[in-house]
């Protein structure tokens, strides 16, 4: 056995071992040298990511891998935890990955004049930890573990500019939505084990009888990760958290809420992917029921997001609102995927709705990172207050213009691609849910023209005469997001056929998650 | 009917928080309306780990005539239980500390006094 397979077999753990041991390091570090624990965290996330690396290529290789912390043989009861990776969740480890690594070189330059920057990278490092667990992990109360550690870090990272009310009133908004949220996750997973007397993803799916209590914690989960997720109705504290953070973490906390959206997803096609086709009353299989609901809101989700971003003035609170619209059109891809299950289209919509996973959190994340940009050099938030940057910016205003066209579904970019498979296949499904996504998409044009003009465009305001372009380290984030948008809108087709097809194949095929762990089936 | 009883015990204390979340208007009142529900939740996870005429799985101290390991309890749920009151704990300080800063800030605790982020 070579090196490399060692270290293959261990990176489950170390993937979460080496950013938690890093973001304990990082006060101590940061008691030398301020440039010192820059680089230290972007060592740590380089070593993390080196490992997500090999594990990606030998999971999307050879299948799911297990990593088995405590008793390793398998028929003792209980008495361990377990990491099961297949190609989805390396898929979600990889989108993290990169958000953390451009999150972290933008904070070089943004969050300079900062005080209390150790804690600053000690709470990145900690949720990075926290989102790359909710991904890997294979038992479900592990999860609830990461789902907290990734509340306490991110409701502490929003709160991080705490001279200003709005952050404090933000933060709180949302520990309230999510310790109640995880408190709920934690009743299910009660009743789960209660019946089953597992906490095994993969064993409880393979007893799973779908009872009456069963239908509760299928509501508990799908609402409490939904919510996490930022889907209307509970979106609330999505815009007020996204616009209030410092726009270098909100790329972070973005990896945390899709994470959610990762659990959402587990939950239907893993836990209760044998039952799925069960009939319910009224002779309406499950999988229909729950993706039509999933559908209505995720249709709601886009037509409120778009209507709210629309009267918007603050620059950040208004992406926050079309992220709750980008949401939607993943949430509308993977309910027509499970209303339609077994079709042909079925596959199309769930590969649109996980392609647009990656490209979502890239475009939203983009354009966070040029309203950061912007907020940086004039210190302001308000569009009214803002004119005619595009004259002192340029670098920043064309990757403005990347971002907005990225959102809006503009075909040399990524956004077109992934939102192309979910209109082509949600049409086979029913048109009008088509063209209500097409419009939205037209109008989210419509929004960020509305900014452009306001931000970039317009007369010069004497007060931002003397503005200087942002510096070096947060362009090169912004470049490296831009550069993959183009990139994955050019070719789609590499990203689909390594990537998003291998995830959408795990999540359909959850016999093989399944049979990983209990074997023989 | 008497077995019944914790579980009783449980839903009436996840509502009371509920209630206390949904309807005080004072933070503070909110932060503890999160805790009950944190302790029905708890309570609930204790009341699923009791086994009637179970030993507590202490190996060195089985009372004589005890089987191994049938007759000790799986602490799965006493496990779950600590791991819950210690986030529990976390995620209670930093609502209070957040509280204090809000408090700092607006001087009031009122919710429908410290209402900027509304539009």
């Amino acid at each position: 056995m070579n090196i490399i397979d060692v270290l293959i077999e261990q990176s489950p753990a170390l993937i979460i071992a080496i950013p938690l041991l890093g973001a304990f390091l990082m006060p101590l570090v940061s008691r030398i040298n301020s440039t010192l624990r820059n680089i230290f965290g972007l060592l740590v996330l380089c070593l993390t990511g080196f490992f997500v690396g090999i594990l990606a290529s030998d999971v999307l290789a050879n299948g799911p891998r297990l990593y088995i912390f405590g008793a390793k043989d398998l028929a003792v009861p209980m008495v361990r935890i377990l990491f099961e990776v297949d190609s989805m969740s390396i898929f979600m480890a990889l989108i993290t990955m990169v958000l953390a690594f451009i999150a972290l070189i933008y904070s070089w330059s943004f969050m300079k004049d900062h005080d209390g920057l150790d804690k600053y990278y000690t709470l990145v490092l900690l949720l990075i930890t926290s989102t790359f667990g909710m991904e890997l992990t294979g038992d479900i109360f592990n999860f609830f573990v990461f789902l907290e550690i990734s509340c306490i870090a991110s409701c502490a990272l929003i709160a991080f500019w705490i001279s200003e009310g709005e952050a404090l009133e933000a933060a709180f908004k949302y520990i309230v939505v999510s310790a109640i949220g995880a408190l709920f996750v934690l009743f299910a997973i009660g009743m789960l084990y209660a019946q089953y007397n597992a906490l095994n993803i993969a064993t409880l799916a393979n007893v799973l009888k779908y009872t009456f209590l069963d239908k509760i914690i299928l509501v508990l989960l799908l609402v409490v990760l939904g919510m996490k997720a930022g889907l209307v109705p509970m979106h609330m504290w999505l815009p007020d958290s996204y616009g209030r953070a410092p726009p270098s973490v909100t790329l972070i906390i973005i990896g945390a809420t899709l994470a959610s959206f990762y659990g959402v997803l587990r939950v239907i096609f893993t836990l209760y992917g044998n039952v799925l086709s069960t009939t319910m009353r009224f002779s309406i299989p499950l999988n229909v029921l729950v993706g039509w609901i999933l559908i209505t809101l995720a249709i709601i989700s886009i037509i409120v997001g778009v209507a709210m971003a629309l009267v918007q003035s603050d620059f950040m609170r208004l992406i926050g609102f079309s992220a709750v619209t980008e949401v939607g059109y993943m949430f509308l891809a993977i309910g027509a995927g499970i209303a339609a299950l077994g079709t042909p289209y079925a596959t199309t919509a769930l590969q649109g709705g996980i392609l647009h996973l990656l490209n979502d959190a890239l475009d939203i994340g983009l354009l966070f990172l040029v309203a950061g940009a912007v907020y940086y050099t004039t210190k302001k938030r308000s569009l009214d207050d803002t004119s005619g940057l595009a004259r002192n910016m340029k670098y920043t205003t064309v990757f403005f213009v990347i971002g907005f066209l990225a959102v809006a579904g503009m075909p040399p970019l990524n956004g077109f691609a992934s939102k192309f498979l979910i209109y082509e296949s949600v049409y086979q499904l029913n048109p009008i849910l088509s063209i209500v996504a097409i419009l939205c998409s037209i109008l989210m044009l419509a929004v960020f023209v509305k900014v452009f003009y306001a931000v970039f465009m317009g007369p010069e305001l004497p007060a931002f005469k003397n503005v200087t372009e942002a510096p070096r380290s947060m362009l090169l984030a912004m470049g490296l997001v831009a550069a993959l948008a183009i990139f994955i809108g050019l070719f789609p087709n590499l990203v689909i056929d390594a990537l998003v097809k291998p995830a959408a194949d795990a999540l359909l095929n959850h016999a093989q998650y399944i049979g990983t762990v209990v074997g023989g089936i | 009917m008497i077995e019944y009883i914790p579980f009783i015990a449980v839903v009436t204390m996840i509502f009371i928080g509920l209630y206390a979340v949904l309807f005080r208007r004072n933070l503070i009142k909110i932060v503890i309306g999160i805790s009950i529900i944190e302790s029905g939740v708890n309570l609930f996870l204790i009341t699923l780990g009791y086994r009637e005429g179970g030993v507590a799985p202490i190996f060195t101290s089985l009372p004589p005539g005890t089987t191994y390991p049938a007759g000790m309890v799986l602490p799965v749920p006493q496990a779950l239980t600590l791991t819950s009151i210690v986030i529990g704990v976390a995620v209670l300080a930093l609502m209070l500390s957040l509280v204090m800063h809000i408090y700092r800030k607006y001087g009031t605790l009122d919710v429908r006094k410290i209402r900027r982020l509304k539009e």
